[in-house]
């Protein structure tokens, strides 16, 4: 646990507010067709913890992350990270203001080398500008401290040996991992990880749970989404519960998993789905 | 019997021909274009299926600036302004397209190729660009200097005659037009290799592999593949410039739509997003072209081939027959093309 506001200090209720938020959302609305995909009044999500989005499928967690990114525009919202009104930006402003994310399909770049994708990750990097890639004086300074940093974050995450290889010779769990790395390279201070258990061999669950407590040890805060209550209740400080759209619970884990409301839309369902089958 | 077959054959002539063609100007012209389409296909994977509007635009922005007297006539200035045109294409096509999905790229870049090649044509620019007669001597009206004059021989560093060996001997004039094409083909080719070493070559291959990808990592995807357009537009409408040197004259028959897919051609025989791929690709798709083309004339006219199967006039089109043939099969056999990278061309075939 950070040492920060401890965390039953706050209300487990439906849009409380929090000490201090590092990211918050007002009336944000998102229609496909008929369909109110997101729908939130207000939502606070306090700095320097661990912050899940549960829902089942369908309940809006994606298009939330799409919304709060930039990737996606809402009808009607505002949203204020870090004191800075992000609403309405494009996602790469909003990257490089330090809320930076990860996809639920993972966005490896498969014909760069494992290094290369890392190497991409850095901001503000002055050879990325046109005027002087040409020179390499002017950018090979740089170069060798994001070299070092990728080098360092890739011994972390277990994919040294992998440094030279294209992505695309990676493996799920691995690309996952990858990403999450690449991510950490423009040292952001809010991180959205869009279910990075999916499609994980258990074997590297348990070392992507631990990368991500490390991470908020380190400062960062961390937003995620995830699907699998299990994986959810060991690792998160806070929880957020969607259901079609709305916000139906907010609370540690303990509390939510003891909220009706969650039970009956959350288990409810997953029961009345394995009812359909027998 | 081989020598039996062999008899009507003339090898010498037969490589000769396809040798000299594969380093000729119009090799360098389509290396030029290929090195553009390099950039924005290659690396930047957008689909420019509007080469040839770069190229129209650099031979007309430049013959029309110069046969129009612009700014004192200056061969350099109407060059500039050959480029400036181009940036102007690339501008047009990307401000509106390149926030879109790939597919609606290429059918802008289709769409303003033929826009400007019919424009060209069109009887209200008869005084600008010569209209369908296009501009036969690219001359300075008030000077009455000839472009290709001042090129060929005034700037012409090398004596009069005939250089070369075997059956590769050039007059100075070629020789000195080749000279210039085949620079600007190297240094272009630099250009992009040192781009492509440096961060900024990163973005544009992330772009390339996943455009959402680099949003998230804080990119300005659009302004990169703004930037790539511009400059390989730019190269691109130098074949252009090269070809207007060595014909001396413009007109929109030599922009038709086809020259597009040649490039395509020449870009995928050479190897895509490899450095030297769309040079090696011209030598090899003009070396083919040629060699095909003599090899069914000399059957023809030896009679291995009876007339009736294939006559002489039908020849050009089975060169090209061939040449689909050969990108098939080198798709299915070396899909990374003649220099590419194998490992790359394996990636993302399930």
């Amino acid at each position: 646990m950070s040492d920060s506001a401890p965390l039953n200090s706050f209300p487990a209720e439906i849009g409380s507010s929090k000490p201090d938020p590092i990211l918050t959302v007002d009336d944000m609305v998102r229609t496909f067709g008929g369909l109110r995909a997101v729908d939130i009044n207000h939502l606070e999500v306090q700095r320097g913890i661990i912050t899940a989005f549960i829902g089942p499928n369908g309940a809006g967690k994606t298009t939330l992350f799409n919304l709060i990114t930039g990737f996606d525009k809402p009808d009607s919202g505002s949203w204020v990270f870090d004191d800075a009104s992000i609403g309405g930006k494009a996602p790469h402003i909003i990257a490089q203001a330090g809320m930076v994310r990860t996809f639920q399909l993972t966005k490896s770049l498969a014909k760069m080398t494992v290094l290369d994708n890392m190497l991409l990750g850095a901001s503000n990097q002055r050879g990325e500008r046109l005027r002087y890639a040409l020179v390499p004086t002017q950018w090979k300074k740089q170069e060798r401290q994001v070299l070092e940093k990728a080098e360092d974050l890739l011994d972390r995450f277990n994919l040294a040996h992998m440094r030279d290889e294209y992505a695309a010779t990676l493996s799920g769990g691995q690309r996952k991992l990858l990403e999450m790395a690449r991510a950490l390279m423009s040292e952001p201070r809010l991180i959205l990880l869009d279910e990075p258990m999916a499609g994980v061999n258990p074997a590297l669950v348990e070392s992507l749970l631990q990368h991500i407590e490390n991470l908020r040890d380190e400062g960062v805060s961390v937003l995620f989404i995830e699907h699998d209550m299990d994986v959810i209740m060991g690792i998160s400080d806070w929880i957020v519960v969607l259901a079609e759209g709305r916000i139906i619970a907010e609370g540690t884990p303990s509390e939510v998993s003891k909220n009706p409301a969650v039970i009956d839309a959350y288990l409810g369902s997953s029961i009345a789905e394995e009812l359909k089958d027998v | 019997m081989i020598m039996n077959l062999l008899a009507g054959i003339d090898i010498s002539k037969l490589l000769g021909l396809a040798l000299r063609t594969s380093i000729g100007v119009q090799s360098a012209v389509f290396a030029l274009a290929a090195v553009g389409l390099n950039l924005h296909y290659g690396y930047t994977g957008l689909l420019n299926f509007g080469v040839v509007a770069f190229m129209a635009a650099g031979a007309y922005g430049m013959a029309i600036f110069f046969t129009q007297g612009w700014l004192g006539g200056s061969i350099l200035l109407a060059i500039a302004a050959g480029l400036v045109f181009a940036v102007g294409i690339a501008l047009s096509i990307g401000l509106p397209s390149l926030r879109l999905r790939a597919d609606y790229l290429a059918i802008t870049t289709i769409a303003i190729a033929e826009v400007l090649r019919i424009s060209f044509r069109s009887q209200r620019l008869l005084d600008l660009t010569g209209g369908p007669f296009g501009l036969p001597s690219i001359e300075d009206r008030n000077a009455e200097v000839s472009f290709s004059e001042i090129i060929t021989v005034d700037w012409n560093p090398i004596n009069d005659g005939i250089y070369g060996f075997w059956r590769l001997r050039f007059d100075e004039q070629t020789l000195w037009v080749m000279i210039l094409g085949w620079t600007l083909v190297l240094l272009s080719t630099l250009l992009i290799w040192g781009l492509m070493r440096s961060p900024w070559g990163r973005v544009i291959k992330a772009i390339r592999e996943d455009e959402d990808a680099a949003r998230a990592l804080g990119k300005n995807v659009f302004s990169y593949k703004l930037q790539s357009l511009i400059i390989g537009g730019m190269i691109a409408s130098l074949a252009g410039v090269t070809r207007a040197m060595n014909t001396g004259f413009v007109e929109t028959q030599q922009f038709k739509p086809q020259t597009t897919f040649f490039i395509w051609t020449v870009l995928i025989l050479g190897g895509a997003a490899s450095i030297w791929g769309p040079v090696i690709g011209a030598m090899a798709f003009w070396f083919i072209i040629i060699f095909v083309e003599e090899l069914l004339r000399q059957m023809v006219d030896s009679g291995w081939v009876p007339e009736a199967v294939l006559a002489s006039n039908d020849i050009a089109s089975v060169r090209m027959i061939m040449m689909g043939v050969m990108l098939g099969v080198l798709m299915i056999w070396r899909p990374q093309g003649l220099v590419g990278k194998k490992e790359e061309a394996q990636i993302d075939v399930r």
